[in-house]
């Protein structure tokens, strides 16, 4: 029978059990073994989809189902992981190999020295460090205004907070390409200090802390924290520094890992922006520097270090997937 | 002085020290550059000589620049492709998704990861894959099939449509997660009411699920828009521009008005006028939300 393929799940008899309500089975089924199986995995009643379990009963929607979902799966494996899987073996063939016959799912011969001297030869090494110091900067700086300001914004709510909030808000609406030029200029001459940051990382640093998504984020999170466990922090003396050190920001763990994560990951993406502040190639994160590379090495050695550039990006994402899947997006933050 | 003294001891000091770093990095990298945007538009700048007021003259310099309708010809085909190609896709995939009862979380993984591949590395992947000789990687696939061998980003028809292929492909792992999200939280209330009339399933998704997601398509409708017409990183790295200004977007255009042409104020006045449509699209995004949250 068609459903012997889900031997696993039954393997563990009542690891899906618990939860379900038994009003949930449908009552007029033959196969017994069938309705213990939707009885087990039937979604709690809030959980339901479109389609209804009497709908999952019938032969046509069931296979329809089946066929849908190996279309997506064989789809989604094509589209999202065929290339990234082709970048992989790419990078260890010989730029022969990639040239003549690209989707040859073997190469003639495995060049795992591709790796090394892109690692070494096109300074991948180098570019590689900048985006991680790059990316460190941003990330420190992105938390210190997050923190602190939806600190103040959320527990300590000083008189002008209305205010403060509104012109941090108002940020959002206006897009990033708006203040790219004003912004240029700002950095080549920071008005009161008289300093050019042009091709020094804090032309990247400083401007990421301006993010106000960031700042509301964390403010709404803070909003929602106990502010009876606050009262009782400063009874016992706490001032607001201690307060934040040692009370907030142990119990905002959880949106300061989300900020951090996506701080990285964007600060890894960001292209214009460190285009246009770091005209110092030995400055320059692999963003901006893959495109000058892929004009002076050879083909296969590109294809590595391309790989090389994808790898950290993507074992974040792996290492941190739920949180991603979970926060993915606006969505998240929208409702929130 | 009775005033200073009690709002030096209610911890104005350190609210005012806590908050620096957002009045700093925001005071001169958002509030003062927004604020100077508007102040440029209507000066030359060029860095070497003092800002001068000239009135409208950069209003005039980019709407007389005959790349100007070229570039929102393009930006506007641009969004136009990406709907088309990208709106339906996420949609039908998380519909479809919700309804899989086991290896959800493989799918979203699968669905996300183009997602965390980095811009600049996705784009020149993409741009090797659309090489135009029989043995380019999509010519070959489509090889196999008898179809072929395009131009792909060297024609300057389908320079635009390949672009966006490459963009969808890159955002729509994004869009299928929040729909995914947004699927849980449609009452299941509503579809057990329309059981009991009989509804079958394609009734439910157009007069259940979809009405239900009327709030959030819209959202994803508009930062769609919004980020589409910002469109800069794909064009610059894989065409150029190119060939024949066939890809010569908004976005492309302030970057040479600047960094090519040292004209930073045509740069400014065009941002602005990019600024004032894109205002227009995130009020409407504004007010969605704020009835979408408070429903």
């Amino acid at each position: 029978m068609n459903h012997l393929v889900r031997t696993p799940e039954r393997a563990r008899p009542g690891a899906a059990s618990t939860g379900t309500p038994p009003s949930k089975a449908p009552e007029t089924r033959r196969h017994t073994r069938r309705r213990l199986r939707t009885a087990r995995r039937a979604p709690a009643p809030e959980e339901r989809g479109v389609l209804s379990e009497f709908d999952r009963d019938r032969a046509a929607v069931r296979w329809g189902l089946r066929i849908a979902q190996a279309l997506v799966l064989v789809g989604l494996i094509a589209a999202s992981l065929g290339p990234m899987l082709w970048l992989a073996k790419a990078a260890i063939s010989t730029t022969q190999d990639t040239l003549r016959e690209p989707l040859a799912l073997w190469p003639s011969g495995i060049q795992w020295e591709n790796l090394a001297t892109a690692w070494n030869q096109a300074e991948i090494n180098r570019y590689f460090l900048n985006t991680v110091w790059v990316a460190t900067g941003s990330w420190f700086f992105q938390l210190l205004v997050a923190t602190t300001g939806g600190y103040v914004l959320a527990v300590l709510r000083p008189r002008f907070t209305k205010l403060l909030t509104g012109a941090v808000l108002a940020t959002l609406f206006v897009p990033g390409v708006v203040v790219l030029v004003p912004l240029f200029l700002t950095v080549l001459d920071v008005p009161l200090f008289g300093v050019s940051l042009l091709n020094t990382y804090w032309a990247v640093w400083l401007p990421a802390g301006a993010n106000a998504f960031n700042v509301l984020l964390v403010k709404r999170f803070m909003d929602n924290l106990p502010r009876d466990v606050f009262e009782a922090a400063r009874v016992d003396g706490a001032g607001p520094f201690r307060l934040l050190l040692f009370v907030v920001l142990p119990m905002s763990k959880p949106i300061l890992g989300v900020v951090s994560i996506f701080a990285v990951l964007h600060a890894w993406k960001d292209f214009l922006w460190p285009l246009i502040v770091l005209p110092e190639p030995q400055l320059q994160p692999l963003s901006v520097r893959l495109p000058v590379i892929r004009d002076t090495v050879t083909l296969d050695v590109f294809l590595a270090s391309l790989l090389i550039s994808t790898l950290l990006p993507i074992a974040i994402f792996l290492i941190f997937q739920r949180l991603f899947l979970r926060n993915a997006g606006l969505g998240n933050a929208v409702k929130a | 002085m009775h005033a200073t003294v009690r709002w030096v001891r209610s911890g104005g000091i350190s609210t005012l020290i806590l908050l620096l770093p957002l009045l700093l990095t925001f005071g001169y990298f958002a509030w003062f550059p927004i604020g100077n945007a508007v102040v440029m538009s209507f000066q030359e700048t060029n860095l070497v000589d003092e800002p001068t007021w000239i009135g409208l003259d950069n209003f005039t310099t980019i709407f007389g620049d005959p790349l100007f309708w070229t570039s929102v010809r393009n930006t506007v085909y641009f969004t136009f492709l990406a709907l088309l190609f990208g709106y339906p896709v996420p949609l039908v995939l998380a519909v479809l998704m919700s309804e899989f009862r086991r290896g959800l979380g493989l799918y979203s993984m699968l669905a996300y990861l183009p997602v965390v591949v980095p811009p600049v590395v996705a784009v020149l992947l993409w741009r090797f894959f659309y090489d135009a000789s029989t043995t380019g990687v999509f010519n070959t696939i489509l090889g196999w099939v008898g179809l072929g061998p395009f131009e792909w980003i060297q024609s300057a028809s389908m320079a635009m449509p390949s672009l966006v292929l490459q963009a969808t492909w890159a955002n729509a792992g994004a869009t299928v997660i929040i729909y995914l999200a947004a699927l849980t939280s449609v009452r299941a209330e509503l579809y057990d009411a329309v059981e009991v009339d009989g509804a079958g399933i394609w009734y439910k998704i157009w007069h259940v699920t979809l009405p239900q997601l009327r709030h959030i398509l819209l959202i994803t409708l508009i930062l769609q828009v919004i980020a589409t017409f910002q469109i800069f990183t794909e064009p610059f790295l894989m065409t150029g521009g190119g060939p024949n200004n066939a890809t010569t977007t908004i976005l492309l255009q302030i970057y040479n008005y600047a960094f090519r042409f040292g004209d930073y104020g045509a740069a400014t006045a065009l941002s602005l006028v990019l600024a004032v449509f894109l205002a227009i699209m995130s009020a409407i995004y504004f007010r969605a939300t704020r009835s979408w949250s408070t429903s």
